[in-house]
């Protein structure tokens, strides 16, 4: 995440370094980029690459991909959101505060990480169902979790939390007592406290956090595929309107939605990035 | 001079002994892979240890079998991605087909090597009820009757759930005279009373029986079976609609993997034990139709009753190569059933 700092006018490749080795580990780093990701993803350029210029548009322009876009990207960014906010309230409860059974409040924030998804989507839906132990308390009152767009978000938000707490949880716990104190001395309320001294130092942590949270709903499928009805138009997220393509066969097709997909995700996260450089040069 | 020759026969011997280790290695060890989809698993654990046995028996080899089991459009594809399959035990023709036609690796005359167009069992589709059967469903007109929630996986991702379509297809077709724009209609009607598409056929049956969503699952007669073994015979009932499809899952020797392995002789070997005796009775016993039941005891058929069945070369379908691009394909009737929500 520090690479946008260096100079960019000097150019310079190498900077002068206690420890040596500045080629080999650059070859290293090239190498292992391109074995990791460069390859696999020129693979899928390739593959869509066998579509036509208007077959590729008709599949981007088609209504069921751009509906199912709009769900898996909302859902997404909605997910993620949630997130930041309860995320960083959890960080800040494990940072700040000693009670019994933090450690293992610390551990649990973990779980979703640990847990196969489609063990978490099972779960989920065991209990969101219309007849699981919440679903019925929700029924009730016209809420439907599982089997809806809500549900989506539920398992996004699920899976999507560690990403948030354990990017903003180091951040917090370099922060000073003292310079909250300090702006508490200076006639700061407690609201101009979090939002003018707190929160500017945790604002890239913060757009870090989100950022992986979103990534990682944005491709999330064993979960949401347990939780979601799949219903076309209602219920279906990209990744499987993706495996659907495969089910028929169609390679090409299947990689020009995982094509667009990835555009959609490059320029966002891109976007954020930037926000990102923004508010480190602004606030850090 | 006596050193050399030693050496030489020492040599020699060595050279023997690899040699024959190798070959005992391959005999003692015959390993071959059966690819799947995912309702067979019960049928083939059981075949597959009377298969071993057998061989045993008749040549003094010991066979491991191996099974994989998943979505049968998946499992086609990762024999086509290069799986190392010795035989494919499909849902679908259309699967094997489609290794025939994008690999190569099965030549195109499988269905004429083994007897019954190479579907060593058939299945049907039934509908499996909440116990009673309240809603009263008991023919597929009764899957559209208001507040009928309906459970059936996706026919795009699932090989069953392909032949629930068809089979509310056929009867609709019987029931509207040939008039396709109201069997169209129908089977739309039908999809608007699934409130969840499952990927498979597994994952149905946890949604209905699990998670007691819906008033009735679409399922294959087997997996009804299997609902009622794993989760109670006191919670559901089977119905068995006045007609319904046959579905013949067919098995194939994957013959580009085979002559590669050197494991041809077998692979054909247990393909065709699936016709015998033992082979029928266990697929009898594991709730699918045998298709030489006068092999089989009468006690193992007692539970699968005599329906009307249409099969794909029916007329309605004119065959899985005209079914699978008209229903299944992208743009086809079954896309069209779906519109944009308002």
């Amino acid at each position: 995440m520090s690479t946008a700092r260096g100079s960019f006018a000097g150019w310079q490749f190498s900077k002068p370094s206690v420890v040596p080795g500045f080629g080999l580990a650059l070859g290293f780093t090239l190498a292992y980029l391109t074995l990791i990701i460069l390859i696999p993803l020129s693979g899928l350029a390739w593959r869509s690459a066998a579509l036509g210029w208007s077959e590729f548009w008709a599949i981007a322009t088609d209504p069921r991909v751009v509906n199912s876009l709009e769900l898996s990207f909302g859902a997404s960014l909605i997910a993620a959101a949630v997130n930041v906010v309860f995320g960083s309230i959890v960080a800040w409860v494990l940072v700040r505060y000693r009670f019994p059974g933090r450690r293992i409040v610390d551990a649990m924030v973990d779980l979703p990480f640990a847990l196969p998804t489609a063990v978490a989507g099972i779960a989920l839906t065991s209990l969101y169902a219309p007849k699981g132990w919440l679903g019925h308390l929700l029924l009730p009152l016209g809420i439907k979790v599982a089997y809806a767009p809500l549900g989506i978000v539920i398992a996004l938000i699920f899976i999507g939390l560690p990403f948030v707490v354990r990017t903003v949880q180091p951040v917090m716990e370099e922060i000073d007592r003292e310079v909250e104190e300090a702006a508490a001395t200076l006639g700061a309320s407690r609201f101009q406290t979090i939002s003018r001294v707190l929160l500017p130092g945790l604002a890239p942590a913060i757009v870090t956090g989100f950022a992986l949270a979103f990534a990682r709903a944005v491709g999330e499928y064993g979960s949401v595929i347990f939780i979601a009805g799949n219903l076309p138009f209602k219920t279906e997220i990209t990744p499987l309107l993706i495996v659907i393509k495969l089910e028929e066969y169609n390679y090409a097709g299947a990689t020009a939605i995982a094509a667009i997909m990835l555009v959609i995700s490059f320029f966002m996260l891109l976007v954020i990035n930037l926000l990102q450089s923004w508010s480190r040069r602004r606030y850090g | 001079m006596t050193r050399s020759l030693k050496s030489r026969l020492l040599a020699g011997l060595l050279a023997g002994a690899v040699q024959f280790g190798v070959l005992g290695f391959a005999f003692a060890d015959t390993t071959i892979l059966n690819v799947s989809y995912d309702p067979t698993r019960e049928l083939y654990k059981a075949f597959n240890e009377a298969f071993a046995a057998k061989w045993k028996a008749d040549t003094g080899e010991t066979v491991t079998i191996q099974q994989s089991h998943g979505g049968s459009g998946k499992q086609a594809r990762a024999v086509i991605d290069g799986l190392d399959a010795d035989v494919v035990t499909l849902a679908l023709e259309s699967d094997i087909n489609a290794i025939v036609e994008k690999s190569q690796k099965i030549k195109p005359d499988w269905r004429t090597r083994l007897p019954n167009n190479a579907a060593p069992y058939t299945s049907t589709i039934v509908f499996l009820v909440r116990k009673g059967n309240p809603k009263g469903i008991n023919d597929w007109g009764d899957l559209i009757k208001e507040g009928v929630e309906v459970i059936t996986p996706n026919p795009k991702t699932s090989g069953g759930a392909r032949w629930n379509y068809l089979a509310a297809w056929s009867w609709a077709n019987t029931k509207f005279g040939g008039d396709e724009a109201k069997d169209k209609e129908f089977v739309s009607n039908l999809y608007s009373h699934v409130p969840v598409l499952d990927t498979g056929a597994r994952g149905s049956t946890v949604t209905f029986a699990e998670k007691e969503l819906g008033d009735v699952l679409l399922a294959w007669e087997n997996e009804a079976y299997l609902a009622l073994d794993e989760f109670g015979a006191d919670k559901f009932d089977i119905v068995y609609p006045p007609t319904s499809i046959l579905a013949e899952p067919p098995v194939a020797v994957v013959d580009a993997n085979v002559d590669a392995k050197g494991t041809r002789k077998v692979a054909e070997a247990y393909l065709e034990f699936l016709y015998s005796k033992e082979g029928q009775t266990l697929i009898a016993k594991n709730h699918y139709r045998p298709s030489k039941p006068e092999l089989v005891p009468a006690e193992d058929l007692a539970k699968l009753p005599e329906i009307k069945l249409v099969t794909i070369d029916d007329p309605v379908f004119g065959g899985w190569k005209k079914a699978q691009p008209y229903h299944f394909a992208d743009g086809g009737v079954f896309d069209q059933i779906y519109k944009p929500a308002q």
